[in-house]
């Protein structure tokens, strides 16, 4: 049996918040990304630019770089913001940055601007007959968007959406270098106590390689619900 | 130059973050940054093309190492890669006394393995793809030809199948320059550890990664145009005809 020299449950909870990182953080990047996608798509100038400046500079910038920029500029900007609230209207606020809070926004925003792309191809792979024919219902905007527009979106988002998701479930190992004990701090902090580097990252590897599997085997059932109507050409 | 640096220093006179010697700082990990990431993807390269080839292999004994090789780099982090070949090599029985220790002993060969292990096993996916989306016509003449396994590989099959990957392997060279961000987390001075120590040092967070995030912007920028300009020369033939 391997020894874990009692770093066990620590590990297991590490991993916890690995999961549960990713999981919050997919979910702000999907809103996210409905969002950017519906900016880039809107007729608002703005919004267009602000959407475009967005991806942009998101996706040309290392995630670990805006990392740190959030966790260490982040404090520091909010106290900036409070100490203005209380010269101005005396307002004595303080707000601490949670780690875990922090790290969620962080990622989300990251990938929000993936999420963003693949929604707008998604998007525009709608066939625009099934929106007219929406309208020609009577449907409003928003009743267009979930019964027509979403339903039919997923089904070529998917891929997209499952790539991103294995980038991003790679990405929260990262928070690790900023603070956050998940299960790659744990695992690192395990190597050098204990000098056995090879048992605690091969557990690690492995559970990420578990968490991926069994994500590609949900995704692949979801495409299926998706794709309900549609055939291949073979 | 001579004049340039009085004019650099006569600009920073007023600045108390960015002075000639952090410019400096950052400079140096500019050049390590390159290196480190330069290096990875010609060794990923070379090593990626033979993997590609031998993944789509009728023998499984070949295909079946191949592609977990390529599932483990490409299910796990970077990160927990690089922790494993860093902390790792110490612990190989007797390194410490071959020559190889004189190199290993570094940050930098270990993070440069695990970049390069990490951006072959990407790229091997990657070629697999182009290799497999060969069409099957090209294949068959060739075979009508009388042609060799090899020299189809080599005639017929690879040079387009690298003209195909190009779009995706552009992408992993930007995925590479920022996934390299990580090397400062093992006490390499990059890009990003020059940014760290100008943090630690000022403390100064928006000073520091936001001249590091405009810098990787730049880099990020050329490699795009780059390869746009080769998507555009090599990729002609495949525009859609237009009047």
């Amino acid at each position: 049996m391997i020894d874990l020299h009692g770093y066990g449950p620590r590990l297991a909870e590490g991993a916890l918040i690995t999961l549960e990182l990713a999981v919050l953080s997919l979910a702000l990047a999907i809103v996210l990304g409905l969002v950017t996608a519906s900016a880039k798509m809107s007729r608002n100038w703005l919004a267009q630019r602000l959407a475009t400046l967005y991806t942009t500079l998101i996706r040309g910038v290392p995630d670990l770089v805006l990392m740190m920029l959030m966790f260490f500029g982040g404090q520091i900007g909010i106290n900036m913001i409070t100490d203005a609230l209380y010269e101005r209207f005396g307002w004595d606020v303080f707000v601490n940055v949670n780690e875990f809070v922090a790290g969620v926004v962080t990622i989300g925003l990251i990938f929000g601007a993936y999420m963003g792309e693949t929604f707008r191809g998604a998007f525009l792979a709608v066939d625009s007959g099934q929106i007219e024919a929406g309208r020609a219902y009577g449907m409003n905007h928003w009743l267009v968007f979930r019964r027509i527009r979403f339903p039919q979106m997923m089904r070529h988002a998917i891929p997209g959406l499952s790539n991103n998701w294995m980038v991003l479930l790679k990405t929260t190992a990262l928070v690790s270098v900023i603070g956050l004990t998940d299960m790659v701090r744990v695992a690192a902090e395990a190597s050098k106590a204990t000098r056995e580097p090879f048992t605690f990252m091969i557990i690690v590897a492995l559970v990420y390689l578990l968490i991926a599997t069994v994500s590609e085997w949900g995704f692949a059932r979801l495409q299926k619900r998706y794709d309900v109507g549609y055939r291949e050409a073979d | 130059m001579e004049a340039l640096m009085t004019w650099l220093e006569a600009q920073l006179v007023d600045n108390s973050i960015f002075t000639l010697q952090t410019l400096g700082y950052y400079g140096e990990g500019l050049v390590t940054t390159v290196q480190l990431v330069f290096l990875s993807l010609i060794i990923g390269l070379v090593m990626a093309v033979p993997l590609a080839i031998g993944r789509g292999s009728r023998y499984r004994w070949v295909s079946l190492p191949i592609f977990l090789y390529c599932y483990v780099f490409r299910g796990t982090p970077l990160l927990v890669q690089l922790y494993l070949i860093y902390y790792g090599v110490v612990f190989v029985d007797g390194i410490q006394e071959t020559w190889l220790w004189v190199i290993l002993e570094k940050p930098f060969v270990p993070a440069l393995i695990a970049f390069t292990l990490n951006t072959a096993a990407y790229t091997t996916e990657i070629f697999r793809g182009a290799i497999k989306s060969t069409d099957h016509g090209e294949v068959e003449a060739a075979r009508a030809y009388g042609m060799s396994r090899g020299l189809m590989l080599r005639r017929i099959v690879l040079p387009s199948a690298f003209r195909r990957a190009l779009p995706a392997y552009g992408n992993e060279v930007i995925f590479m320059l920022h996934a390299s961000a990580i090397a400062s987390v093992v006490t390499i001075m990059d890009l990003t550890g020059a940014a760290r120590f100008v943090y630690a040092r000022f403390y100064a967070p928006f000073d520091a990664f936001l001249f590091v995030a405009a810098i990787y912007l730049c880099l990020t920028f050329a490699i795009l145009y780059l390869f746009r300009y080769l998507e555009r020369r090599l990729l002609a033939h495949l525009k859609p005809a237009s009047g």
